[in-house]
């Protein structure tokens, strides 16, 4: 029961995105379509829960003045995995996230989890909350790129919505991307005083 | 070479600018500039950071990694450089300038995990080598656009805190305040910089 919460919690009540807000800058960068924002969501959680495990599982053997370098240097290897598995298999989606499958390393919701979680928690709660958190990161993630694929592009996964439907291209931009996270986060403030 | 410094300049600070166009440093944006001063310092802070990162990192890729084909540690690498100049930057500022450093202290270590440096680095790397080759005066280009990239943080930054100081003394819808009312700030700010793309 009480594993079960170190999962649930990472869904609504401590997400990730709209709670602690860390991880902003791939979740607007990336949410242009559902698409994307899928493969980075699933990216990061992959990272999250493999760095959640290790640590835990080292935790004893490293020295805590040189923790956080140790932790980034377990993150990045993990990251650059990613890299050079999504270089390899999805060419297409590598090319479409660019800079940001590098950029998962300073990811603050990873070294987040790491320091605040996995540094003095066991393997399988780690397990569970890495996998918690990246899943509420990639529903997140997912909820404003489906919103901004079909206002910004008329568009879902990359199908037409219909076909006289003016797409607003300021949700395909920057702007877009601030202006959707800001509702929904405002959106979950009214939930949350309801 | 002056029109190649100066595009990039327009590029860094107004047209592409680093947080409010390609979403880097967004979690400094949004969780340290409540207030001008440390917005300022934190700015200040970045930048050095940015330039100094930039300088080492292009001689580790092109010297080190490039020459062992050793491209595929680049994140491991650069993050490893990062994270020990914050460090070494702390360290100096502690002795040397123990004032500035109890302003700055507990936003130095932030800086490592700032996207925006790391993103710098890695974008030097993209935008200026070409196919396992620097392009010519990449050196001056990578140090630059790390100038740059740090000017249009500040730019941002210092933006952003004065409307949000500004913002306390307005009467607010309480589940608007803090966060949720920053992100709408900060769209219409990345909606006016887009004015700048004819530039």
């Amino acid at each position: 029961m009480r594993l079960w919460q170190e999962f649930y919690k990472g869904l609504l009540k401590e997400n990730p995105i709209l709670v602690l807000a860390l991880g902003l800058c791939p979740t607007l960068a990336v949410s242009t379509s559902l698409k994307n924002a899928l493969g980075m969501g699933l990216s990061a959680t992959f990272v999250l829960i493999s760095s959640n495990v290790l640590i835990s599982l080292v935790k004893s053997f490293i020295p805590s003045r040189v923790r956080i370098p140790s932790y980034i240097v377990i993150i990045a290897t993990f990251v650059t995995i990613v890299e050079l598995v999504m270089e390899a298999y999805f060419p297409a989606l590598y090319k479409q996230l660019g800079i940001f499958v590098p950029l998962i390393v300073v990811n603050c919701i990873i070294l987040g989890r790491a320091e605040a979680f996995a540094s003095r928690r066991g393997v399988v709660e780690s397990f569970l909350d890495g996998l918690g958190m990246g899943i509420g990161f990639t529903l997140t993630l997912s909820v404003i790129g489906l919103v901004r694929e079909v206002l910004g592009a008329g568009k879902i996964w990359g199908y037409p919505v219909s076909l006289d439907f003016v797409p607003v291209l300021m949700f395909a931009l920057p702007p877009g991307a601030l202006l959707v996270l800001g509702l929904l986060l405002i959106l979950k403030q009214v939930g949350d005083r309801r | 070479m002056s029109a190649k410094i100066l595009s990039l300049f327009i590029l860094n600070v107004f047209t592409a600018n680093f947080i409010l166009f390609r979403f880097l440093g967004m979690c400094p944006f949004i969780g340290v500039s409540r207030q001008k001063r440390p917005a300022f310092f934190m700015s200040l802070a970045v930048i050095f950071v940015m330039v100094f990162s930039s300088v080492i990192t292009w001689f580790l890729y092109n010297y080190v990694l490039l020459p062992y084909h050793l491209e595929y540690m680049r994140t491991v690498a650069f993050i490893l450089v990062i994270a020990s100049a914050v460090q070494m930057i702390d360290m100096v500022m502690l002795k040397t300038m123990p004032a500035l450093h109890r302003t700055l202290g507990i936003y130095l270590p932030l800086i490592t995990t700032n996207c925006a440096v790391l993103g710098v680095t890695v974008l030097n790397i993209d935008m200026f080598v070409n196919g396992g080759r620097p392009v010519p005066g990449g050196f001056w280009l990578a140090v630059l656009q790390g100038l740059f990239a740090g000017l249009g943080f500040m730019l941002a930054m210092m933006i952003m805190s004065g409307i949000r100081e500004r913002l306390d003394v307005v009467d607010l819808p309480e589940s608007v305040k803090g966060i949720p009312i920053a992100f709408i700030v900060a769209s219409l700010l990345s909606l006016s910089f887009m004015a700048f793309n004819g530039l």
